[in-house]
C-alpha cells in the first residue's frame, strides 16, 4: 500500500513545527534565521510559505513516476514502493539532471561544497518503512500535515472539499499533476499564488523521453543494416566498374 | 628551432592563465564560487556550450567518414584525417568539460556499472564513451603510420567499415539524444524550442554543422599551415550544406507553424529576438548565400558562410539550454568570468593540440612538391576577384 502526505492549508497555523522536526530528523541546522528563509534550499527540505494569512507547505512532491528518478543516469534517485523518492549520494556523480528535470524545482544543490550532494525531502523512508508517520506529520499540532495510505487520504481530501466547498479551491494538488504524487495539497486560494507550477500536464513526464529511448533497440539494427546496405551498393558499383574495365565489353571468354 | 613569440602564442598563454585561475577556483572553492549556476539554473554554459556545442561541432567526424567510406564519395578522402582528428579532440574536450561541470567528477565512471536505461543521460554517456573509442581507433592509423607499426595498422584497416558504421550509429543516437535530454522539461523549456521533434532537429543540425565545420576547418588549416585549399572538396560540402539547411529550415518552419507558434514568433520579445538571431544565422543567411553560385564556388564565400552557419547553430544550442529556460527560472543567467575562463581554456587547448598533431603526425596528405615550403598567397587566402571569377567560370556546378 503506497503511503502519502496530505497537507491541508486551511488547518495550518504557520507554527513551523514541521520545518524544525524535518531539520532535526535530517541533521540540518535550524534556528530563527533558517526559519525566516522563505525557500527550499540545500539546508531546508520543507518550508511553510505565507501570503497574508494564507499558508502553503512546500516539500518534495514524491511523484508517482518521478522525472528525477527517470533521468538519473546512475540510479541514485529511487522511487520506493511505499512512496518516498530516496537519494543515494554514493552513486551520484553530480550531473544535476534531476534538478533540471524536476517540474517543481525541488532538488537543491550544495553549491558551496567541494563534494556537493543533491538535497531534498526524502519522506523519512526509514520511519515510513517502520510503519511510522514522517517526522513532519508527527510534529504537526493541528493535523494540517497528515500521513497515511494514499488512497484513504485522496478520499479524505475529496470528502473535505465536498463538505466545505466554500473553504477550498476545488483542486487536490498532486492528485493528477504529472501523473500524481505521494504529496497531496489542499488550499483555500489558488496554488499558483505560492509558486506551485499550474501548467503541468497530467501524463508522467518520463513518458516523453522514454518514447524516444524505447525506439533505440529497434533503430540500431535497422540503421546498421541500412548503412551496411548502402556501403555494399556503393562499393559493388566500383567492383563492377573494375571488372568491366578488365574484361573488354563484348570480349567474353 | 628557435622559439618565436607570436600574437597567437601570447593570446594562448593569457587564456591558459585565465583558465588555470578558474580551475583553481573550481576545485578549491566549488561550483558556487566559480560559476553563476544556481538552484534555479543548474546547467550553465559548461553544459550549454562545452557539451552541447562541443558534441555538435565534432559532428564532422561521422559526416565525413560516413560520406567517404559508406557513400563512397572519394573526393572527400583527403579531409578524412583532419576531420577525424577534430572530432576526436572535440570528444576529449567534452569529457574534460564534464570533469569541471560534474559535482563529483571522480564518479564519472559510475554509469559503466550503475544502469538506468530510462535515463537519456545514461544513454548519452554510453554513446559518447563508445564513440570516443571508435574515434580513437579511426584516428589510430595516423599514429601507427607515424611509428611504422604495420601489423596493428592492418588489423585496424580490416575493421574500418564496421567501425565507421558503428560510429555513424552511435553519432545518430547521441547527437539526437542531446535534444531528447530536454524533452523531460515540457513546462520549463520555452515553446519556441520545446517540440517532440527536438531529437530529430538536433540530429539534422548536427549534419549541417558537421559539413560547416569541415569547410571551416579546411579553410582555416589551409591558412594556418600554408596548405593548398581543397576547393573542389569544400564546394561539394557547400552544396550538401545548402540541401541540408533548406530541409532543416522548412522543417523548423513547419514545426513552429504546426504548434501554433508563428504569431508568437513574429511578436517582438526576449525569446523572439534570440529565435530570430538563431534562424537568421543558421538558416536564412547561409541559404541565401549558398543559393548564389558565385558564393558557393568561392573559397571565401564558403568560409564565411560556414562561420555564420556555425554561429547560428551555436546560438540554437544555447537557446535550448539557456535562453529557453530563463523565463521559467525567473531571472537571467549570465556566466561568471571564471566560467568563461574554463570554456576559453578548453577551446584554446583544442586549437593547440590540433596544431601540434598537424605538426608531428601525418594528418594532411603530402602535397606535390615540397610540403614544408609555405604556399604564399595560395588561392585560399583572400583570393583576388579575378581568380575567383575564373574559378566560377570554369567550375562545373
Amino acid at each position: 500500500m503506497s503511503k502519502a502526505i496530505l497537507y491541508d492549508a486551511t488547518l495550518c497555523v504557520n507554527c513551523k513545527q514541521c520545518e524544525s522536526a524535518c531539520a532535526q530528523k535530517n541533521h540540518l541546522p535550524y534556528d530563527d534565521k533558517v526559519a525566516a528563509e522563505p525557500v527550499q534550499s540545500d539546508h531546508k527540505y520543507t518550508v511553510v510559505l505565507a501570503r497574508n494569512d494564507k499558508y502553503m507547505r512546500r516539500l518534495c512532491q514524491h511523484c508517482e513516476e518521478p522525472a528525477c528518478v527517470s533521468v538519473c543516469p546512475v540510479g541514485a534517485l529511487q522511487k520506493t514502493a511505499l512512496g518516498p523518492v530516496t537519494y543515494d549520494v554514493s552513486k551520484c556523480m553530480g550531473c544535476r539532471y534531476c534538478m533540471a528535470a524536476c517540474a517543481f524545482a525541488v532538488p537543491k544543490y550544495e553549491w558551496s561544497k567541494l563534494n556537493p550532494k543533491v538535497q531534498k525531502c526524502i519522506m523519512c523512508p526509514d520511519r515510513v518503512a517502520a510503519g511510522q508517520p514522517t517526522a513532519c506529520a508527527e510534529a504537526c499540532p493541528t493535523g494540517a500535515t497528515k500521513f497515511g495510505d494514499r488512497d484513504a487520504l485522496v478520499a479524505e481530501a475529496e470528502e473535505r472539499i465536498r463538505a466545505n466547498p466554500n473553504q477550498y479551491v476545488p483542486h487536490i494538488y498532486g492528485l493528477h499533476e504529472v501523473g500524481g504524487s505521494s504529496v497531496l495539497l489542499l488550499s483555500s486560494i489558488d496554488f499558483g499564488e505560492f509558486g506551485l507550477p499550474m501548467n503541468l500536464p497530467t501524463d508522467p513526464l518520463p513518458q516523453r523521453t522514454f518514447e524516444v529511448l524505447s525506439k533505440i533497440p529497434d533503430f540500431v539494427p535497422l540503421w546498421g543494416l541500412f548503412l551496411g546496405g548502402v556501403w555494399w551498393i556503393t562499393h559493388r558499383r566500383d567492383e563492377v566498374a573494375e571488372a568491366e574495365a578488365r574484361v573488354p565489353r563484348g570480349g567474353g571468354q | 628551432m628557435r622559439f618565436r613569440l607570436t600574437f597567437w602564442k601570447v593570446v594562448f598563454v593569457l587564456i591558459m592563465i585565465w583558465g588555470a585561475y578558474s580551475t583553481y577556483v573550481r576545485f578549491f572553492h566549488g561550483l558556487g564560487a566559480v560559476s553563476n549556476m544556481s538552484d534555479t539554473f543548474p546547467w550553465g554554459i559548461w553544459i550549454g556550450f562545452d557539451v552541447l556545442c562541443g558534441v555538435m561541432l565534432a559532428a564532422g567526424g561521422f559526416c565525413v567518414t560516413g560520406a567517404v567510406h559508406i557513400l563512397n564519395i572519394k573526393s572527400l578522402h583527403s579531409i578524412v584525417r583532419p576531420t577525424v582528428l577534430t572530432a576526436f579532440l572535440g570528444y576529449i574536450l567534452v569529457c574534460v568539460g564534464l570533469m569541471f561541470d560534474l559535482g563529483r567528477p571522480y564518479n564519472i565512471w559510475h554509469p559503466m556499472v550503475m544502469y538506468n536505461p530510462h535515463s537519456v543521460m545514461f544513454e548519452v554517456g554510453w554513446c559518447v564513451m563508445l564513440y570516443s573509442t571508435v574515434l580513437a581507433l579511426e584516428f589510430s592509423p595516423i599514429v601507427l603510420e607515424r611509428f611504422n607499426l604495420q601489423k596493428p595498422l592492418k588489423v585496424i584497416k580490416a575493421c574500418l567499415i564496421p567501425l565507421v558504421i558503428l560510429g555513424v550509429i552511435l553519432s545518430t543516437l547521441h547527437q539526437s539524444s542531446l535534444g531528447t535530454l530536454y524533452l523531460i522539461m515540457p513546462t520549463k523549456l520555452h515553446s519556441f524550442w520545446y517540440t517532440p521533434a527536438l531529437p530529430f532537429f538536433f540530429f539534422i543540425s548536427a549534419i549541417a554543422v558537421g559539413l560547416s565545420m569541415t569547410i571551416f576547418e579546411s579553410s582555416l588549416s589551409s591558412r594556418a599551415f600554408h596548405r593548398q585549399l581543397e576547393l573542389p572538396v569544400i564546394r561539394e560540402l557547400g552544396r550538401a550544406l545548402l540541401v541540408v539547411l533548406t530541409i532543416y529550415g522548412l522543417l523548423r518552419f513547419e514545426d513552429l507553424f504546426r504548434r501554433g507558434q508563428l504569431t508568437k514568433v513574429i511578436t517582438p520579445g526576449y525569446e523572439a529576438y534570440f529565435l530570430w538571431l538563431e534562424l537568421a544565422l543558421a538558416v536564412v543567411i547561409p541559404v541565401a548565400l549558398l543559393s548564389r553560385k558565385k558564393i558557393r564556388m568561392s573559397a571565401n564565400g564558403l568560409y564565411w558562410t560556414s562561420v555564420i552557419c556555425l554561429m547560428g547553430f551555436i546560438t540554437n544550442r544555447l537557446n535550448v539550454s539557456i535562453t529557453g529556460l530563463e523565463w521559467w527560472s525567473g531571472h537571467h543567467y549570465i556566466p561568471k568570468w571564471t566560467e568563461y575562463g574554463i570554456t576559453a581554456a578548453i577551446i584554446a587547448m583544442g586549437f593547440f593540440v590540433f596544431a601540434m598533431a598537424v605538426k608531428y603526425l601525418p594528418i594532411f596528405p603530402a602535397e606535390e612538391g615540397h610540403a614544408a615550403s609555405p604556399v604564399v598567397g595560395g588561392r585560399h587566402s583572400l583570393p583576388d576577384p579575378q581568380l575567383v571569377e575564373e574559378e566560377v567560370v570554369h567550375a562545373g556546378d
